[in-house]
């Protein structure tokens, strides 16, 4: 972050914005900034550690929650022989355009939010077939992302890529489909069988009837998504011993003002953002604080994010795309490849494709699978021209300080001493298996291609 | 030959057992009792390496391999006990809820064209069931028919649970853990593994996809997944010769050092280390060679672009290379919530499944398999017999699944019920068997585990006769 912004947040004052929630209370240093980058953001870029713990906590969640800039920075993306990307209409694009935004955007965490929101009504270009829409449905995420629940709420459900997923478009008072009515309730705003009945399930999806959409004959792509009152049930219904001719809006309306809609809200929030739940009393008093506030989402977040189990509390695993986003960071590359769009498969998480509805479990990134992935990422990371030549790259064949050199490449992340002299030990291992004249001189630069890989491998680099 | 066949090498058995000696050292057992100890025991690390035509084995110098190599030596242990040849369950999960009305449609049934106004089939457009007559196959489930007719297909055509969920995630949950108990956090074949695999031998439950299937979720014992054994390999930068091959000693240590600490993400982060190190040196023998091409498959199976057959083709093969498998999870890549427009979203899904099924169960005989493996199809749940106004049906309540292999039962479990009588106050098909009874059934008649200490309440339930 430039001085200049940081001289900008300094003289802004804090508004009083944490509500009854505990704030943080202990050191916020480069180890609590590096937290924070990487769970309200996309990791830090080199040296912005250090600029984040000496903002102070607080100044430092508003840097992030009120960007002074909204601004890309750095050179546009581009893939292979410089061609510009093409996000609506060739393959991968789309996964391109939003990383782009990932690695460049000044506004860390509302491109985060952007993405918490993804996969909080998670759709899927699977089901879509619109890479357009799916990006306008992006944006829309991202220009709501900290404004109010029920704002949000209600542009995902007219929101044409949702419409489309869920089925709401075409669903008519002749045979009301349910597949939104459920999965509103089930997975965006109460939870799985919390609060709502089958009979719910049918009586929202009744109120929810009357969207329909045409086809664009040049595109072939779904367009003109509109309400019909023909198309609409406009008989009485009876959603949570409430009785109404009710129509899609009151139907959101009912759904917010559930119960047991703000704890479930604050949960999810809250899981996004830490691993280990709220204590009961803190989930109240947010529960609180989002029903008094309007529903609004930001204050909830400030005050998460300033909360000491946010920082007291156990590490979290990074979302692969964020971990993509932050390599890419950290060594100052930008978009120049299509590969990312493939290479996020692998890693188990491509953005605009989540695997269903419910959105990705970020309580199983890592398997053999996905393991392996990540560690693969590297060789493309370092490719072609940062990977050190043997025999050409001059190398000191000094394990620690090779596993120093490894760990500065990637803007040096805070690893633990035990994971250090790992790296280490294994930079003594591959030295001294070098015999001949020739592999004494090459091994070193092999040596430190394989740390570089091996430090973001490690558990302390996946969790943070 | 297939188009899209997998690229593994085949390899026999005792070729797979003996690189699987050869890596973990001696002092092992003779493989099986009577037959010779293969050539290529005792090889040096290096040698080993030298002959094995540039695939990267994980080995070099022999002193210090022995402890982060344990899992190695399980697995070639495993490998050679009687258990590698014993009986294997592979798992298939049906995406999203399959239409069980129209993989066996009730053309007989009166009520049927009044509930499917446009999606009803004619009867005989499709093989007749020949168990009831007033079902029908699906024309392009006519593969399954075909395994039916031989005797290798036990159908249950309304399998469900009492208080159906009709949320995807709850029901599959309800499958997947072998209990409708939205609190296990262990799956149904995970608790089986955990009474019955071994601490060093990931294989044991493996799956083929990109994230772990939660059946086979264990609280003790590893597990593996991978994406297809061909595509399991290492890519680095400017890394080779020794400082690569001891770079994989380095995958265990970082691994140990994320296991051993308290954090549950540094946990997940350190067992998944330590398990794709064992994995990628389980899985070296099915690397190809620099220019090697792909040995033809046993089997027709489909060529489709999504990896479900791929996934399907490779479990044969690495069965058929002796792997000591025990448990086995794949899932279509066909999504079957057929919300709206259910025709041409669900035949393609159908016939791709219903295709591989038949390819997968021909592979087995081809390579003597088929009489160690079971294979059991399933879905969350059955769709509403009431199509919406979509061309669609909403998610409803009892489903269909089957069991194929040479030892199926073969015949009927539970029945159809008739949509006369046959439904719930909500339109939903009542189920006619349980989904319980039948993983009941299936670990006490073909795993020799008794169900009660796996399957919460099977003490009082009864049992379906599944095998023969």
């Amino acid at each position: 972050m430039p001085e200049t912004a940081i001289a900008r947040r300094r003289r802004q004052k804090p508004a009083t914005v944490h509500g009854s929630l505990p704030v943080y209370r202990g050191r916020f240093e480069a180890a609590q900034a590096e937290r924070l980058l990487w769970r309200a953001g996309f990791g830090p870029r080199p040296g912005d550690c250090a600029k984040v713990a000496a903002l102070g906590m607080q100044h430092a969640v508003l840097s992030l929650t009120r960007p002074a800039s909204h601004a890309l920075v750095g050179p546009a993306p581009h893939v292979e022989k410089g061609q510009p990307i093409a996000p609506y209409d060739v393959w991968g694009n789309d996964v391109l355009w939003w990383l782009d935004r990932m690695v460049r955007s000044r506004a860390q965490l509302i491109e985060r939010m952007t993405l918490t929101w993804h996969d909080w009504f998670a759709t899927s270009n699977e089901g879509v077939n619109s890479q357009r829409l799916m990006i306008n449905q992006n944006r829309t995420q991202r220009r709501l992302c900290l404004t109010t629940f029920p704002k949000m709420l209600t542009a995902m459900t007219i929101d044409p890529a949702m419409q489309v997923w869920l089925s709401l478009s075409g669903s008519t008072k002749q045979a009301p489909n349910e597949n939104y009515a459920r999965e509103m309730q089930e997975l965006f705003s109460l939870g799985v069988g919390n609060g709502y009945t089958e009979e719910d399930v049918r009586q929202h999806s009744r109120a929810l009837t009357g969207w329909t959409n045409s086809w664009n004959q040049a595109t072939g792509e779904p367009d003109d998504f509109h309400f019909d009152p023909k198309l609409h049930d406009d008989g009485v219904k009876k959603i949570y011993h409430h009785s109404g001719r009710f129509g899609w809006r009151d139907s959101l309306r009912l759904l917010v003002h559930h119960p047991d809609h703000p704890a479930f809200f604050v949960a999810k929030l809250w899981s996004y953002f830490c691993p280990e739940p709220l204590p009961a009393a803190d989930a109240k008093s947010a529960a609180e604080m989002y029903v008094s506030s309007g529903r609004q989402i930001r204050p909830l977040v400030e005050a998460m994010l300033m909360h000491p189990l946010f920082y007291d509390g156990p590490r979290m695993v990074k979302p692969p795309i964020v971990q993509i986003a932050g390599m890419l960071r950290s060594i100052g590359r930008y978009i120049d490849t299509d590969s990312w769009a493939w290479e996020s498969s692998l890693v188990g998480q491509t953005p605009f494709y989540p695997p269903n509805v419910a959105g990705w479990d970020a309580t199983r990134w890592l398997n053999t699978d996905t393991w392996l992935a990540r560690f693969n990422l590297t060789a493309e990371m370092i490719k072609p021209h940062r990977a050190l030549q043997p025999g050409k790259a001059k190398v000191k064949g000094d394990p620690v300080a090779m596993t120093k050199h490894a760990i500065d490449f990637w803007g040096g992340p805070l690893l633990s001493g035990p994971t250090r002299a790992a790296l280490a030990g294994y930079a003594r291992a591959a030295l001294d298996s070098a015999t001949a004249d020739w592999e004494r001189q090459q091994y070193p630069a092999l040596t430190e291609n394989a740390l570089r890989a091996l430090v973001v491998a490690s558990p302390d680099y996946h969790a943070c | 030959m297939p188009i899209r066949s997998c690229s593994c090498r085949d390899f026999t058995r005792s070729e797979l057992l003996r690189r699987g000696v050869a890596q973990a050292g001696a002092g092992l057992p003779a493989i099986e009792p009577g037959m010779p100890t293969p050539a290529g025991t005792g090889l040096s690390r290096r040698g080993f390496l030298l002959r094995s035509g540039g695939l990267a084995l994980s080995v070099y110098g022999a002193g210090r391999l022995l402890e982060p190599h344990a899992f190695e030596a399980g697995v070639a242990a495993a490998a050679q006990s009687p258990a590698a040849a014993g009986r294997v369950l592979v798992n298939v999960y049906l995406q999203g809820g399959i239409d069980s009305m129209s993989v066996l449609y009730p053309a007989g049934d009166p009520l049927y064209s009044q509930y499917r106004t446009t999606l009803a089939l004619a009867a005989g457009a499709g093989p007749v069931f020949t168990e009831d007559p007033r079902l029908f196959w699906h024309p392009l489930a006519a593969p399954l028919a075909q395994l039916h007719n031989e005797g290798k297909v036990s159908v249950m055509p309304t399998i469900g649970y009492t208080d159906p969920n009709q949320s995807h995630f709850t029901s599959r949950h309800y499958w997947e853990v072998g209990a409708t108990q939205a609190e296990l956090m262990t799956g149904w074949l995970g608790r089986y593994l955990d009474l019955n695999g071994t601490a060093d031998n990931p294989l044991q439950g493996l799956c083929l996809d990109d994230s772990l299937s939660p059946a086979l979720a264990t609280a003790k014992v590893p597990v593996a997944t991978i994406d297809l054994p061909s595509t399991y390999s290492v890519w680095t930068q400017g890394v080779w010769g020794p400082p690569e091959t001891v770079m994989y000693d380095a995958f265990d240590s970082l691994g140990k050092i994320g296991v051993g600490s308290r954090d549950a993400g540094m946990i997940q982060s350190g067992q998944a280390a330590l398990m794709t190190s064992t994995l990628r040196r389980q899985l070296l023998p099915f690397q190809p060679a620099d220019g090697a091409s792909a040995p033809p498959l046993p089997a027709l199976y489909p060529s489709v672009s999504d990896e479900f057959p791929a996934r399907m083709a490779a479990v044969a093969q690495l069965l058929g290379a002796g792997l000591p498998i025990n448990c086995v999870s794949v899932s279509t890549q066909s999504v079957f919530d057929t919300h709206e427009n259910q025709v041409p979203a669900f035949e393609p899904g159908l016939q791709e499944a219903a295709d591989t099924l038949l390819a997968f169960q021909r592979d087995l005989e081809a390579r003597g398999l088929d009489d160690r493996v079971l294979t059991l199809v399933w879905s969350e749940f059955g769709r509403r017999p009431q199509q919406n106004a979509s061309s669609g049906t909403d998610h409803g309540a009892a489903g269909c699944a089957f069991l194929i292999g040479k030892h199926a039962a073969g015949t009927m479990i539970g029945e159809w019920p008739g949509l006369a009588s046959g439904l719930d106050p909500l339109g939903n098909l009542v189920e006619t068997a349980d989904f319980r009874v039948l993983y009941a059934s299936l670990l006490e008649q073909w795993l020799g585990q008794e169900a009660a200490p796996i399957i919460p309440g099977a003490a009082s339930m009864a049992r379906a006769a599944v095998v023969k």
